[in-house]
């Protein structure tokens, strides 16, 4: 069988994977929480008025990169094994993203 | 292992979006689409970043946006991410029924969102901001509703899915599919993250 058993006994390695899911769904909770809180902190952040845009804008913009590497290595399980490829591709379209804002953001005078 | 075969709990592999060929090529294949998305978005937030302050009269940035709506519909759109893990823990442990209600919960919550937004762009046009109005006008919209077609699009996915799936339970023909959609779902959250911060906070502090 293919599922990836050690004791070939069919109920134990159930039992073994719902707690190994179990663990696994822990984890996915808790960044959900971590994630709702840099949100909070972003928001908060441009409500308040003593801080100046020049520390604002690019601490707001690291708290997104925090959550969307939670997003992408938690929630979308970037974290395990077998996901080197994905990372090529991901990286790859990022690479490409911050070539062509920066371009457009030099380059675009009107 | 084939496709169509009945399974139970003991014998529905780990990991069963990639259990079989076809599933372990959908997985590379979206994961190969995703990168394009990202190509895709990057040229739509660039567009906006180089245009945002060219509002030609119209009403700029932080006198338009509404910043309480705006948060109430990120919770929404960050809520269902975390339930569509739910249905993709639940489907790893073979739960067929759980998995169906919390991909349900999911599609309410983003049906939320959109209607959220639908409501938001209906304001700004009365207040002037229509899609023709100004360079920032057309970049907002251009960028904001392809976030909204895409959650609009991945409603109506994950929806077939359901439907489609229904009678059929849970085997390693559709597991892929269910895990995939779930991916979509995941990545809709990821650029919204970005717009949140870029459009809408952004635009408050300038």
């Amino acid at each position: 069988m293919a599922n990836h058993t050690n004791t070939g006994n069919p109920n134990v390695d159930l039992a073994y994977r719902r707690k190994k899911n179990a663990e696994e769904m822990k984890h996915q909770v808790i960044s959900f929480v971590l994630m709702i809180a840099l949100t909070l902190v972003a928001f908060f952040a441009v409500g308040y008025d003593e801080f100046s845009h020049w520390f604002s804008v690019p601490f707001i913009l690291l708290l997104a990169a925090v959550q969307v590497a939670f997003q992408l290595y938690y929630f979308m399980h970037m974290s395990h094994k077998g996901h080197e490829v994905p990372a090529l591709f991901i990286y790859g379209g990022v690479l490409v993203a911050f070539l062509t804002i920066w371009a457009f953001m030099t380059v675009v005078w009107w | 292992m084939h496709a169509e075969e009945k399974l139970t709990a003991e014998t529905f592999p780990a990991a069963p979006e990639k259990a079989t060929l076809e599933g372990k090529n959908k997985f590379l294949g979206f994961w190969l689409f995703l990168g394009g998305e990202t190509v895709l978005f990057a040229s739509l937030f660039a567009t906006y970043l180089a245009l945002r302050d060219k509002t030609a009269g119209g009403p700029p940035a932080h006198e338009l946006f509404r910043m309480p709506l705006v948060f109430v519909a990120t919770m929404l759109l960050l809520t269902s991410s975390l339930t569509s893990v739910y249905a993709i823990y639940h489907m790893k442990n073979f739960d067929f029924k759980k998995m169906q209600l919390w991909f349900a919960i999911t599609v309410l919550l983003g049906a939320g969102f959109l209607g959220l937004e639908i409501f938001e762009f209906n304001e700004y046009v009365h207040e002037g901001h229509v899609f023709t109005k100004s360079a920032f006008a057309s970049s907002f919209y251009t960028l904001v509703g392809t976030h909204g077609g895409h959650v609009a699009f991945g409603l109506l996915w994950i929806l077939t899915l359901m439907i489609r799936n229904a009678k059929r339970g849970l085997n390693l023909y559709n597991a892929p599919k269910f895990y995939v959609a779930s991916l979509y779902w995941h990545f809709i959250d990821v650029v919204w993250v970005f717009i949140f911060t870029v459009v809408y906070l952004m635009g408050m502090v300038g």
